[in-house]
């Protein structure tokens, strides 16, 4: 054989370790540029967030500009009740929803529902807000908790409903047929076999939804508006707190963008909070599939 | 207990794919009998006819007679899932369900059918556990995952499942191609002494495990039968050429 027209084996090699590693130095330099925006938001937001919250903040109502002090405590109360609500309509709904979509979507109807989830997925937060808004305020009369509520579940389904069928699709299907094999029902063996199988991912799913409606600010503008005293029930106005960091941060006032900052600390907090303990409680059940 | 199953004209398609072109075999009560031929022959499409497993493929077309004592599993008024506690199935690779102990391995399905429950559930586990020989290596720990168990004992734990729903019949798709050969020697002898009270029918790519298993032995090749009997004559004495081209190695 010629090898004097082909390159020496030694330089082909050396080649194509060069490419290899210009290949890997791109990755990393796309990573940082993924990366050090995220780190840099947490940083700002820890940094000066964590000067600013106090014992008077988390559990006081809010106080006039002029007057200086107060805190959010009806805020965070506010968005813990307007979410929860949120979740509570919105997890049934999405995860039975997955779970057809998955289990048996395989018609007109399933295909339509990954469909129009797929573009709830990415419906601009503020026209769901508009949809509240013209359903409920409009029909209640009034600004209202549950209001927002409402609009915080529209984006909420769609999401946990996509992750759900998912977590459900990747639940190997030796799974099913063992179920079915011993005689079990359909319903049975998605209940029973399937959903616990899938039930981290799902939980992830619902986790990382929750975290998109905690800060969102827009469907709750002319939803659960807002308010500077405790929330009177969840057919009343409430204030939130993505509102007010809104609200305090295009004021004029150093001391409320201060409290601002705070406010996004919290927010940050609380949503690890619960992923956290989700996290935690899951950790046990996952040991267990692991085989310890 | 056991019961015997025919198969008449049996015919199974996948969209414009036909991988059974009309069988028909008599499994015998108590007794092995083993489904061999090459890979894509139609051996485990047609086991697993048997127990309407091809109910949950949208594509699959099935046609002709199985039936089950005398009824027809394809007839009328005929529910998949109740036809399904009267015939088991164990697949080729173990598959416990993760979610659950070893204990709720075997009680998830006679729960739901309501077969028993309290201390009838418990000598109903202890039962089937040292039926499948796997009683004196997990009885201490019972409450553990199914999947920290071996391969071995994943796949005798879904063996004594399948028997915890009293089946009359046992179908088994290369129970043993998943597992080391110790593993595999102790399915066989569970599989010897399960044929005093069940119906099996086992698909195996292993000839050698075949003779020492079966008494009757059936040789699928390209979506047919081609020879049944029993194993000793098929094995020693082949009436059709391709029977003896594939169990001598010739092609398969």
């Amino acid at each position: 054989m010629d090898t004097a027209s082909a390159p020496p084996r030694a330089l082909r090699l050396r080649l194509r370790h060069l490419r290899d590693r210009l290949l890997v130095a791109l990755c990393l330099v796309a990573l940082a540029l993924a990366v050090i925006p995220l780190v840099w938001v947490l940083w700002e937001v820890v940094g000066v967030g964590v000067r600013h919250v106090s014992w008077e903040f988390l559990t006081t109502l809010p106080q006039p500009p002029t007057v200086g002090g107060g805190g959010w405590a009806n805020a965070i109360v506010g968005s813990v009740v307007v979410v929860g609500m949120a979740m509570v309509m919105g997890v049934p709904v999405g995860v039975a929803t997955g779970i057809y979509m998955s289990e048996y979507g395989d018609n007109l109807l399933g295909k339509s529902a990954r469909f129009l989830s797929e573009v709830l997925a990415g419906l601009p937060s503020i026209v769901a807000g508009i949809v509240a808004y013209g359903l409920i305020v409009v029909t209640m009369g009034r600004f209202s908790a549950v209001s927002g509520s409402a609009a915080l579940a529209l984006l909420f389904i769609p999401i946990v409903a996509i992750t759900t069928q998912e977590a459900l699709k990747m639940v190997p299907g030796h799974q099913r047929e063992a179920s079915f094999a011993l005689g079990v029902s359909e319903a049975a063996t998605t209940l029973r076999v399937v959903l616990p199988a899938a039930m981290g991912n799902v939980l992830t799913g619902v986790m990382i939804a929750t975290a998109r409606i905690a800060g969102e600010t827009a469907p709750l503008l002319f939803t659960a508006f807002n308010s500077r005293y405790w929330m009177e029930g969840v057919d009343r106005p409430t204030a939130t707190i993505p509102v007010n960091i809104y609200s305090y941060a295009i004021s004029p006032f150093e001391h409320w963008h201060q409290q601002a900052w705070a406010g996004a600390l919290v927010l940050l907090a609380m949503v690890l909070a619960l992923n956290v303990a989700a996290r935690t409680l899951w950790a046990r059940r996952a040991r267990f599939m692991a085989g310890d | 207990m056991a019961e015997q199953m025919i198969t008449r004209d049996l015919k199974v398609s996948f969209g414009d794919h036909q991988a059974v072109k009309g069988v028909d075999m008599e499994i015998r009560p108590r007794a092995v009998t083993a489904i061999i031929g090459p890979s894509g022959c139609g051996k485990t499409t047609f086991l697993r006819a048997l127990n309407r497993m091809h109910d949950h493929t949208p594509s699959a077309r099935v046609s002709g007679e199985v039936l089950l004592g005398d009824r027809d599993i394809y007839g009328d008024g005929v529910d998949p899932v109740e036809l399904r506690i009267r015939v088991g199935m164990v697949f080729q690779r173990p598959n416990p369900f993760p979610t659950m102990s070893i204990r709720d391995n075997i009680t998830f399905a006679p729960k739901r059918h309501g077969l028993a429950k309290g201390k009838a559930l418990d000598d109903l586990v202890e039962r089937v556990l040292r039926q499948a020989a796997l009683w004196d290596e997990v009885k201490d720990r019972l409450g553990a995952s199914a999947v920290g168990l071996s391969g071995g004992q994943q796949q005798r734990l879904c063996i004594a499942r399948a028997l915890a729903v009293e089946p009359r019949v046992l179908l088994m798709d290369e129970p043993a191609s998943a597992l080391d050969p110790t593993a595999t020697q102790r399915i066989e002898d569970l599989i010897y002494e399960l044929k005093k009270d069940y119906t099996i029918v086992i698909v195996t790519h292993n000839m050698q495990q075949a003779a020492r298993v079966s008494d009757y032995t059936a040789f699928f090749y390209m979506g047919l039968l081609v020879e049944f009997g029993e194993t000793d004559g098929l094995f020693t004495n082949p009436r059709e050429e391709r029977t003896e081209a594939y169990i001598t190695g010739r092609f398969g």
